[in-house]
């Protein structure tokens, strides 16, 4: 009884914290339609910038808040809505999904630069002070967490229903033109509530920090519990956002106090809101379908596969020659690049074809290399075993999220991500608790390939096999069964299409391509753990297959060429963080110019400068120009917006 | 009964339905938002190898009818109807794969496709829903199929065009060129001819009397009243939700209670 009341305490005041990050996000997405993925990492680089100030630079504690929650988190929060994030309500949800992410990982990227891991214990405010209730102690810093989570709560309740900026808020969403035309400012009443967000999410950060530690990932992934709550109000409703937050701080601290603290159930706790996530989602009824918006996406031609096979031999004969020139150290990495390149396959697959964003690429990769390790290693077996559980726990993951928008199936794949990373790969039939797995290299018809040589020719002729299909299939009919999909799931389904399951079907298919190059990665790297699979790594390898495009075969080779390369260039320069900043930037900004990547660029310039040149030699037009197919064609450069 | 006879009586559409083909029955269909009460004890019925219109003010409830006959929008009370068999709890993929199609009010259209894929992709769905074998055969018909509907339509020259490129008009003859891909026994047209031409407009009122001719059920919601008037056997009025007459259209134009509502106190016929 006794420890109950202290776990009762724990709860309530994890769930205030909650709650304030909550109605943060709430407040954003009523007035832009943008969900902050990033909303964690705000708060998680303002506690860092608290700790600064205060422990750091000796300002007092009260001198230190005020600066972050109502100075430099507002500028922050109202100078991204102005620079990235403008119009992309607008914008496919994906095109908004994939911004907030590179927001968030570019936000990691600073935080690990300018903060070096190193122990920084957090104080309490006021430590020392409180009152005991019963027996459980309250601290002075819960009372004020507490109090600060039902001022939030009222607070943005009274903003948003009572004043003139609160109506314009809400009227900003349905139509800024017509606010502007009654003499609102739209442009300002946006930036504002991104100032409001970010505010909240730096106090909700540094509230939280003395319990959840001051953690990059752990305060991040804060996300994860504000969009549960925030998704029991519908992202809508304060009160039922906070209760949610309530409920879910309780769940989180009864679940730590109650389960043994052992083995696979240490990491429980930061999953206990993935979780929550996930039954909130399965019983959330479906909202209604978004209609109306007669806009295709971006693609780029189609190759035909007279000529795709050419460019996939020549991808095996360099993968070949490279094998050769290059010692077996230099062989891993181009293979390890490749191998990340398949992965990438899978989200040309998901992302660039079927228009939805899974930020567990990597998880999936780790569900495969498990399977190739347990079962039947060694033989291709355990490749076909290892993309078929992945694709089997894909379709597990999709059920309950593929109900509703692309924006929960983002996140309940990075909760999902985040379950995997603590509990289940921790678990003794995966890697065991900070353990390690051997996957034991692949013999093929006698034939064994049992160097890193080897493996990167095998890697590459996997990948030319795999881009190949993934062309003939969008050329196809599933192709455009894909594409009708992204562009209208409501047509689809009044054609006879059970557009659900069809949904299933791809991000299953998504799933088992990333699994077979997870079971790859096992082989070549022979031992494999938990954290070369970890979600974190899933969102770089997201951004930077879309900045080289992914809409294209061709840009998840350059994807994984370009992420082999990197590891190199940070050896060069050291300032490892600020490399993946640089990353995040090319990738943000591209992907709003240039909605088909690097790849867009190679092909745009390649027709240009070869129509060219056989119009000079024939004294006709070009055979090239003449378009396979019509639509994609034109499509390039043709902006989502 | 011959087609053109009203069936306004709610009573007479619970009747035992004569097995066969039937059309379409909207039984008291009645949909709230909150408070407001969009669709109030709705009843129609469409009838094969007839156009029956639904007209009515701007949010009358046409366009909500359609969701919930469609399976978009559950009814709060009411049943659908399709031809005899109950369909109000069955999903939307199910209804189309029963005989329903239907086009958009606010265009739905497959923006990354070209107008043929747009046409191909529906037949494709079409002929291999829920078969797992011979499909290859079936996709051979299925492109026979399209050409054939966008030859009908009269969008051919169109049929290269990336579908977020075509004017309005055109792209909502796409949408029925798509529903039809579908093969349907019931069709639904919410404001086809929006952003047609004139000969345009006449040309779709021939092919919708050709549809009707094949055996069709088509029910259109429609604003063009030369156009509803000259190629509706029967024609519904709904205003706040409720059906306030339902019979020929000669006689539904004559209707005070409509004249009042629709047309404005005191004008003429339109």
């Amino acid at each position: 009884m006794d420890s109950f009341l202290t776990y009762t305490v724990l709860g309530l005041v994890s769930g205030a914290g909650y709650a304030v990050a909550a109605g943060g996000l709430v407040v954003t997405y009523a007035t832009s339609r943008i969900f902050n993925i990033g909303h964690g990492a705000v708060g998680m680089v303002m506690a860092f910038l608290f700790w600064e100030l205060s422990a750091g630079r000796g300002l007092p504690a009260w001198a230190a808040v005020a600066l972050v929650v109502l100075v430099v988190a507002p500028l922050c929060g109202a100078l991204a809505e102005r620079t990235v994030l403008r119009d992309l309500g607008e914008a496919p949800s994906d095109v908004a999904l994939v911004v907030t992410v590179a927001l968030m990982v570019a936000l990691l990227g600073l935080a690990q630069t300018l903060w070096p891991p190193k122990p920084r214990p957090v104080s309490p405010f006021f430590e020392g002070h409180g009152f005991h209730l019963g027996s459980a102690f309250v601290g002075a810093h819960d009372l004020l967490t507490v109090a600060a989570g039902l001022l939030v709560a009222a607070g943005l309740s009274v903003l948003l229903r009572f004043t003139r900026t609160g109506a314009a808020m809400r009227a900003t969403v349905h139509d800024p033109g017509l606010l502007a035309l009654f003499g609102g400012r739209p442009a300002w009443t946006t930036s504002l509530s991104w100032a409001i967000g970010a505010s909240l999410a730096a106090l909700s950060g540094i509230l939280l920090t003395p319990v959840v530690q001051l953690d990059y990932y752990g305060l991040t992934l804060l996300v994860i519990s504000a969009y549960s709550a925030a998704m029991l109000g519908r992202l809508t409703s304060l009160p039922m956002t906070y209760l949610g937050a309530l409920a879910l701080g309780l769940l989180q601290s009864y679940t730590v106090g109650y389960l043994p603290t052992s083995g696979a159930f240490t990491g429980l706790r930061p999953a206990i809101p993935a979780l929550f996530l996930f039954a909130v989602l399965v019983f959330l009824r479906s909202p209604q379908a978004r209609l109306g918006r007669l806009r295709g996406a971006a693609g780029v031609a189609v190759a035909s596969s007279r000529r795709a096979a050419p460019w996939a031999a020549v991808f095996v004969v360099a993968a070949a020659v490279a094998a050769a020139a290059l010692p077996a150290e230099q062989a891993l990495v181009v293979a390890l690049g490749v191998v990340y390149g398949i992965v990438m396959l899978s989200m040309v697959l998901l992302n660039g074809y079927g228009g939805q964003v899974s930020l567990a690429q990597l998880t999936f990769a780790g569900v495969g290399a498990v399977v190739a390790a347990r079962w039947a290693s060694g033989s291709v077996l355990s490749l076909v075993a290892a993309a078929v559980v992945a694709a089997a726990v894909g379709a597990l993951v999709a059920l309950p999220a593929l109900r509703l928008h692309g924006l929960y199936l983002a996140l309940a794949t990075l909760a999902f991500g985040q379950l995997m990373d603590k509990v289940v790969f921790q678990a003794d039939f995966a890697f065991g608790y900070n353990g390690a797995l051997d996957v034991r290299r692949l013999t093929v018809l006698g034939v064994r390939f049992g160097t890193e040589k080897a493996y990167l020719v095998l890697s590459a002729v996997v990948f030319a096999l795999v881009g190949a299909g993934l062309l003939a299939l969008r050329r196809g009919p599933y192709g455009r069964l894909v594409l009708a999909l992204r562009d209208s799931e409501t047509a689809c389904a009044t054609l006879g299409l059970n557009a659900r399951l069809a949904r299933v079907v791809l991000f299953a298919a998504s799933a088992g391509i990333a699994g077979l190059a997870g079971a790859l990665m096992g082989g070549l790297r022979q031992s494999v753990s938990a954290s070369d699979f970890m979600v974190f790594n899933s969102l770089p390898l997201l951004l930077l297959a879309v900045a080289c495009g992914v809409t294209s075969v061709t840009g998840a080779a350059l994807g994984g060429a370009a992420l082999a390369w990197l590891p190199k260039l940070q050896a060069q320069f050291p300032a490892a963080g600020g490399l993946l900043f640089l990353v995040v930037g090319v990738a943000a900004v591209a992907l709003r110019s240039e909605p088909n990547g690097i790849a867009g660029w190679v092909f745009r310039f390649g027709r240009e400068t070869v129509a060219a040149r056989w119009t000079r030699l024939s004294g006709g037009p070009s055979p090239d120009a003449e378009p396979v197919d019509v639509g994609p064609v034109e499509a390039v450069g043709h902006a989502p917006r | 009964m011959p087609p053109g006879e009203p069936a306004a009586d709610p009573a007479e559409l619970l009747d035992p339905v004569a097995p066969g083909a039937d059309g379409l029955r909207v039984s008291r269909v009645t949909v709230r938002f909150g408070g407001i009460t969009a669709v109030d004890g709705a009843s129609l019925h469409v009838r094969p190898a007839s156009v029956t219109g639904l007209i009515g003010p701007n949010g009358a409830g046409k366009t909500t009818l359609f969701d919930v006959v469609t399976g978009l929008r559950r009814p709060e009370t009411g049943a659908v109807l399709l031809d005899g068999d109950e369909v109000t709890r069955a999903p939307v993929h199910e209804r189309a794969r029963r005989g329903m199609a239907r086009t958009f009010q606010r265009l739905e259209a497959f923006g990354s496709l070209t107008v043929r894929e747009n046409v191909l992709v529906a037949a494709e769905i079409h002929a291999t829903a829920g078969r797992a074998l011979g499909r290859r055969a079936a996709r051979a018909r299925a492109r026979d199929r399209a050409d054939e509907l966008l030859a009908r339509t009269g969008i051919a020259d169109y049929a290269a065009h990336r579908a977020d490129t075509v004017p309005t008009g055109t792209a909502r003859l796409l949408e029925l060129a798509r529903a039809l891909a579908a093969e349907p026994r019931v069709l639904l047209l919410d404001e086809p001819s929006a952003g047609l031409s004139a000969p345009e407009s006449a040309a779709l009122a021939g092919l919708l009397r050709g549809l009707a001719g094949e055996g069709l059920a088509v029910l259109l919601v429609e604003h063009d009243m030369e156009l509803v008037m000259g190629v509706c056997d029967t024609l519904y009025v709904l205003e706040s939700g409720r059906i306030i007459a339902g019979g020929p259209p000669e006689r539904v134009r004559a209707d005070p209670r409509v004249r009042d509502a629709y047309l404005g106190p005191g004008e003429g016929a339109a």
